[in-house]
């Protein structure tokens, strides 16, 4: 048996994207399971596997993991990526936390109606660009240091990458007003964990399609 | 100058309920300032103070918190209230992760129309009896202590209870199937810094009524339909 933990989620990003940028850009191997059909996931369930009868589940050091938040804290803390004391990780907490307020409008988006598509996709642009990415470039521009946190690589820094990327794919230019979120973006890139994880062949997954909401919505069906 | 956490929301439960409880549960005092103005948050906007233009806000040790769950994080690990290790810390976090989740349907409740509402109440009934509270009542009778995690008293009991007594205003014999929370109730509530802060006087607030409502839609100009889940 492998010691590696094991992913079980849709072949997609959805809630597990992030946990899986997080796990790769600590250099850690994973495995995963994915869910194909009701019947794979009623069974999960069945089995006790899911304690809020939810996934993403990941098994990781003898627990059955659920729970995005709690998944990624566990993970920052092990690999040391959720900074060096109290002060720090409540700095990560807030910037991850609004990250993940940005993705989760991403992430519902490829759901919403098609009259409503237009409407959303607006205001992901209106608020990475007035609200999120504003808090980052400024804090970058006013420490001057290469990472969100503490002079160190951390959650934050993987988290906000992700983010980056995810909104380009809707509005390939919204970085045009962020010089800092500029450098930021291609300081990650080419670090060896992160640059490994872009890299084509990697557990990264690509946008959702139609085939993916196909399948959530099977899956998930009551 | 006083050193006391200041907490900066509307004069109601919302999102900042949570972390009075926890303050509470802490036995930490704390100061509120409430908004009830839409020229008071826009003047916490200009000056700087919220971080993505949101409340709740807290005023804690030298730092402006935003992000309700920052905010409890901090409160918890601050105050002990965290467990004792990674493991009991991921433990903790799962279980408010259900409880948050559980609330959260809650939360939007007093938006909702009528008829929504309807809908909506049944709604958190169900899910509390069939996903939630089947969880914390396995997890009590499996090790048989008075607390979710480690023995010890943590921000998942607190959490908990909080939950319970919001669902049990929808439904007031919810626990009826569930005998461990029923004492996992009786006993929480008596601790003392717990038992002070479910007494009136206390900074626990009540139920979001329509002023609640009109306060918040008023301060944030939040005026559109807001939908059941």
């Amino acid at each position: 048996m492998s010691g590696k933990p094991r992913l079980t989620y849709l072949n997609g990003r959805g809630r597990m994207e992030p946990i899986r940028w997080l796990l790769a850009a600590a250099g850690v191997e994973f495995e995963e399971v994915y869910l194909e059909t009701k019947e794979q996931y009623d069974k999960l369930i069945k089995d006790g596997f899911l304690l809020f009868q939810q996934v993403p589940l990941v098994e990781i050091d003898g627990m059955k993991m659920v729970q995005t938040r709690a998944i990624m804290s566990y993970i920052a803390g092990k690999y040391n990526l959720y900074g060096k004391d109290l002060k720090e990780r409540a700095l990560i907490d807030m910037y991850v936390e609004g990250i993940s307020d940005l993705m989760q409008m991403i992430l519902m988006f490829p759901f919403s109606p098609p009259d409503a598509k237009e409407k959303n996709l607006e205001s992901i642009k209106e608020r990475a660009t007035n609200r999120y990415f504003p808090v980052f470039e400024k804090v970058l521009k006013q420490h001057g240091q290469d990472f969100l946190v503490g002079n160190k690589f951390s959650w934050a820094d993987v988290q906000l990458m992700e983010a980056i990327l995810a909104v380009e794919e809707k509005v390939p230019d919204v970085l045009s007003g962020f010089p800092q979120l500029q450098v930021f973006k291609t300081k990650m890139s080419n670090m060896p964990t992160i640059k490994k994880f872009l890299q084509p062949g990697s557990p990264r997954k690509p946008p959702p399609d139609a085939h993916y909401v196909e399948t959530v919505l099977k899956v998930f069906k009551k | 100058m006083s050193t006391k956490p200041k907490l900066y929301y509307f004069d109601g439960r919302g999102k900042m309920e949570s972390i009075r409880w926890l303050l509470a549960a802490a036995g930490v005092e704390f100061e509120e300032e409430f908004l009830e103005t839409r020229d008071q948050y826009e003047k916490l906007l200009q000056g700087g103070s919220l971080l993505f233009q949101q409340v709740p806000m807290v005023e804690i040790d030298g730092m402006k918190m935003v992000q309700t769950r920052a905010i409890l994080s901090y409160i918890a690990a601050k105050y002990n209230l965290y467990g004792k290790d990674l493991k009991e810390r991921a433990l903790i976090d799962m279980y408010v992760g259900g409880t948050d989740d559980l609330m959260g349907f809650i939360l939007m409740f007093p938006f909702l129309s009528a008829e929504d509402k309807e809908k909506q109440r049944a709604l958190i009934i169900q899910k509390a009896t069939s996903r939630y509270f089947p969880v914390y009542e396995q997890v009590l009778k499996d090790h048989g202590q008075d607390f979710l995690v480690g023995n010890n008293f943590s921000w998942a009991d607190v959490h908990l209870l909080e939950a319970i007594l919001m669902v049990e205003e929808k439904k007031s014999d919810v626990l009826s199937g569930f005998p461990q929370l029923q004492a996992f109730k009786a006993r929480i509530s008596s601790i003392p810094a717990i038992k002070k802060f479910l007494e009136p006087g206390s900074q626990r607030k009540p139920v979001p009524d329509d002023k609640y409502v009109e306060t918040v839609r008023r301060v944030l100009c939040m005026y559109y339909d807001v939908k059941a889940n």
